[in-house]
This record gives C-alpha cells, structure tokens and sequence, in this order.
C-alpha cells in the first residue's frame, strides 16, 4: 500500500510518497492510457480518482471524456486541439496529486439490500466456499462502506471495493445469460450492482430496489467514481 | 415527417453520439461511420452531428410526407426512387409523397448509409444526443431500431435550399473499397502476445464474423495466443480498440462498444479508417496494417480538411442534381 499519489487523508494515512509509476499509451490518435504499473489496485484507483475529479473540475480544451478504471484512468480528446504530449504531462502531474477532491469525495450512500433467498441466489454457495455462515458474509459485505472504484460494463454498473479479504473468490464458472436488476454481486474481491437485466459471471447474494441508471434523470447515474456505499441489511419481513 | 415502409436488418437514428455520458457508464454510441454522417448533414446544409438515418445493408424503404432536401452518403447500398437510382454524395430534392428505397448492397463493398434531411431528424435528446442506444433502449425513436410504420419528425430548415447540388468529390471520402487496409498503433497490452505479433497480423486477411454488430466485430483468420497469463483490471476502451479474449479470436470495438473492458489490447485502429470498417459487413474482410502517432495524427488532419472543404454547387451538379430528381 501506498506506492502511489493519491491518498485519502479521511480514511488512510496520508500518501505522500510517489514511487509508483504509471505507463502512457494511446488507444488510437485520440485517446490515451494511463495504467499504473503497480499489484495495488487501492492506491493506483485512488490516484486515478483524483486525477478525473481535477479534470472535471478544471478540464482541458479539447477533452471528450474522461474514464476512471480500476488501475487505470482513460482520456478522451481532440488531438488537434491538445497534443499527446501535453495530455500526458497534465495526467502526470495529476496522478501525483496528494488528496482526493472534487464534488463527490466522500459522499456516502447507503443502499438497503435483501441478502439471500430469491433476491440473492448465491448466497448460501458464496458462504460454503467461503467457509462462512450465509450470516458471516451478509456481516462482511456490510462491515465498511465500499469505494466506487469505477462505473463500467453497462450503464450505471458499480465496481465497488475493496471487499475484506475473507470475501474474495473468482467469477462463477458459467456466466448467467440474464442476471435481474438490482442484484448485488460479488467476485474477483469486489462488488458490483446490476442496474439492468444483464448477463453476469458475478456471485449473486442479495438485491436493492434503487434505481441505479435512469438515462432520463440528472445525473443518470445514481453512483460517481469516488462515491462510498454502504450497504445495510434490510431484515424486514 | 419521414415515414418507415421498410427497415431492412437494421435501421437507426444516429448522430455523433454522446461521448462525454461515457462516465457514467453509457457507449459513445452515434453512426458507425462518423465521417458519411456528417458529410451528408453538411451537404444538406445541417450542423455535422445533427441526427440522420443508418440504414444498414439495404431493404429500408421511406416515404416523405413533404418536399426535403436529402443526401445519401456511406456505402452504396442501390438507393432509388421511382425505379431509377439517385446521385449519392449530392444534396437531392425529394418531392411530396415520393419514396427512397435502398436496394441493397450491389458492389463489392458497403455496409452503411446514412440518410441525412435538411432540418435533421428531430426526435428528443436524451443524454445529450439523439443516438439510438440499441442495448440501454433510449434514444432515437422509443429507444430501438425503426420498423414498417414509424413517423420522424423533420426540424425546420432555414433556408436550405441554398444546398441543393451541392457534391462530395470521390477525392475527399474516406479510400473506401473492399478489404481496406486498417491503420493500427500498438496496443498497451503487446506483452501479453509474442512480441512479432503486429507484423504477424498484418501479414494476415482477416473477415468480419456473422456474430458482429454495432458493438464489435468478432475477426476470424487470426488466433493470438496469450504468451504469459493476461488477467487485467477493467479498463477503459473506445471504439478501434482490438482486444484479445483467451480465446484469441480478436474483437474490433465498433460505436455501440462498453466504455470498459476487461481483456487485452493488442492495436488501436485510428479514427479515420473507422469508417472503412463501419463500411464491413459479416464475411467482408480487411487488413490490419501498424503505423505511427505520426501518420495517424497527418490523417485525423487530413480527415479534418476534408470534412470542412469548400462546398459550392456548380452548375452541373445542380443540373445533375434536378435531373436526378424528376
């Protein structure tokens, strides 16, 4: 921990150190790549977090999109109006800001679930090979607010994180053709909420009635990168 | 008003799509083929990215409820109208009542072609575009592909007139053509493929799978084995980029792509030769062919000059255009 720029002072003790280097490609003439060439998916998000918000914040001529990822932070531009060169050094810069900001550092929502039974099918296979209690997992996926490390895969579509150890398993082997909206998943040490009727690989273990993408509502999308959600047990009968 | 007799495989309203909803999760979206889309709004004298029709492989039939000014750009796809063909690239007068029927593809190339109306199409925005997003089922018209019985509204024109004749030189379209060379950069992903494995590519014909869309192309006749184990960490992609799934079948991102992916990136194709691409359909093929930042930022200008060329109707073509017409 802690090999990159972009702490959070609120949660985690302050990153100054930036030892970690992160790698510029372009994906084509008018976009580019920054990964971070580091295992800590934690530090490296929490840069790339950072470095969007200041873009929104105060963006560049030129920019079209801006797409936080995991490890890695994708910049959209016009390269007639702002060249290679200047993206990078302007994304350099930013990746070793000291602190996450912007309008929604911090923000936390609260989404209520239903763990278990129809609403999450997989719960009781996810505690048996977890060695855990359908109980003990329902504790764990609650114990802590989850970042919003990135939106991605479909719209509106969470990628929350990072799940405590004790939760972490792969994909499902077989991939469901239609996983219904508003499942809340897990795998692969994260967590994630299906906005709509999608096909899945994740592990599904409850459900939420919020609407997590309205194409119609401002802002469409009821989570941002950066957000934290904590999920609370709904126990109601 | 645009009346749908005929949708053929797939026809959409599309415009430049909304690039900056990618934040929240939404593809770019808009037309396959940036450059036939504004070509035709700038020939009808509309602002490059006002909302058009994709027509997709032909079969679509349309009725005008009033006198329009059209142009049809893209692929050839045997547009006509009362059994004879009318100009492509030109800026057409369509009569009351009068019917465009696109045949189908006759050449040996062509996918798409876009119907562009003075006025553009005027369906409602929704995150900022009129673009028809097939998967999230919102915009264009009630979200979907348009069939047998559909009406689009028409936006008022100011003037546009003023467009009729008005030509798109061969010179100045993207080099069009049955198995186009696609211009590559290399991907960030390269390491996870043996390290020839451009050179490798573009030694190879690749075809358009029949399981491709306006998401992707699944490309067959290359097999890129990972090289070491490859698990990657979402990351966002755009449309040109070529990644790689275990399976080593490469899949091209076209327009309608996911803002994210999961597998690696082997090539990038560059912005102006998209439209080559969007121009493929199921069994075509194409070459993938690397270059450099370099070439691809001279074409990008190149493409840019071009969209914004001078456009005045000379004599002839507005003869050609009124003869086309009657």
């Amino acid at each position: 921990m802690g090999s990159c720029g972009g702490g959070d002072a609120a949660n985690d003790e302050p990153r100054t150190a930036m030892s970690c280097s992160w790698s510029f490609t372009p994906l084509g003439e008018a976009a580019l790549l920054a990964e971070a060439d580091t295992d800590d998916h934690v530090a490296a998000n929490r840069a790339a977090l950072a470095a969007a918000a200041a873009l929104a914040a105060d963006p560049m001529p030129g920019l079209s999109a801006v797409v936080p990822a995991i490890a890695s932070l994708l910049v959209c531009f016009d390269p007639l109006v702002r060249s290679h060169a200047a993206v990078a050094e302007r994304l350099r810069v930013l990746l070793a800001a000291p602190s996450l900001d912007g309008p929604s550092a911090g923000r936390v929502v609260r989404i209520t679930v239903r763990y278990g039974g129809e609403d999450g099918p997989d719960l009781e296979e996810v505690a048996a090979t977890l060695g855990m209690t359908p109980f003990d997992v329902v504790a764990a996926h609650t114990a802590q607010p989850l970042r919003v490390m990135m939106i991605g895969f479909a719209p509106g579509f969470p990628y929350l994180g990072p799940l405590p150890p004790s939760l972490h398993l792969p994909r499902r082997a077989t991939p469901r053709a239609a996983v219904p909206p508003g499942s809340v998943a897990i795998a692969a040490g994260l967590s994630g909420i299906y906005p709509a009727q999608l096909p899945g690989g994740w592990h599904l273990i409850g459900r939420t009635a919020l609407r997590l993408f309205d194409p119609y509502a401002e802002p469409p999308a009821l989570l941002a990168p950066g957000d934290l959600v904590q999920f609370v047990a709904d126990r109601s009968p | 008003m645009i009346t749908v007799l005929a949708a053929g495989p797939l026809l959409t309203v599309q415009d430049l799509g909304r690039p900056d909803a990618r934040r929240y999760g939404v593809p770019a979206g808009g037309a396959i083929d940036r450059f036939a889309l504004a070509a035709a709004n700038r020939l009808v004298g509309n602002p490059p990215g006002a909302a058009a029709l994709e027509i997709t492989a032909g079969g679509a039939e349309l009725a005008f409820a009033g006198a329009a000014i059209i142009a049809i750009t893209g692929g050839d796809l045997g547009a006509g109208r009362a059994g004879r063909p009318v100009p492509c690239w030109t800026a057409i007068h369509v009569g009351r009542g009068e019917h465009i029927v696109f045949a189908g593809r006759s050449g040996p190339w062509g996918a798409r072609a876009y119907l562009a109306v003075a006025g553009g199409i005027a369906v409602p925005p929704v995150l900022g575009s009129r673009a028809t997003d097939l998967a999230g089922g919102f915009g264009g018209l009630a979200g979907r592909a348009l069939r047998p019985g559909d009406h689009l509204p028409v936006g008022a024109v100011p003037g546009a007139t003023l467009s009729l004749g008005r030509h798109w030189p061969a010179a100045l379209r993207p080099a069009y053509g049955p198995t186009p060379c696609l211009r590559v950069l290399p991907g960030p992903h390269g390491a996870c493929f043996a390290p020839d494995v451009l050179a490798a590519l573009s030694a190879l014909t690749l075809q358009v799978s029949a399981t491709s869309n306006r998401m992707g192309y699944r490309l067959t006749g290359a097999q890129l084995a990972y090289t070491r184990p490859c698990s990657l960490a979402s990351l966002g992609v755009v449309p040109g980029v070529i990644q790689v799934p275990p399976d080593g079948a490469p899949i091209l991102l076209m327009a309608d792509a996911q803002t994210t992916g999961g597998y690696p990136v082997v090539a990038t194709v560059i912005g102006p030769d998209l439209p080559l691409a969007a121009q493929l359909l199921p069994g075509d093929s194409l070459r993938l062919v690397p270059t450099t930042l370099e070439v691809a930022l001279a074409a990008r200008r190149a493409e840019a000059l071009a969209l914004a060329h001078p456009l005045d109707a000379d004599e002839g073509d507005l003869l050609a255009a009124l003869a086309g017409g009657n």
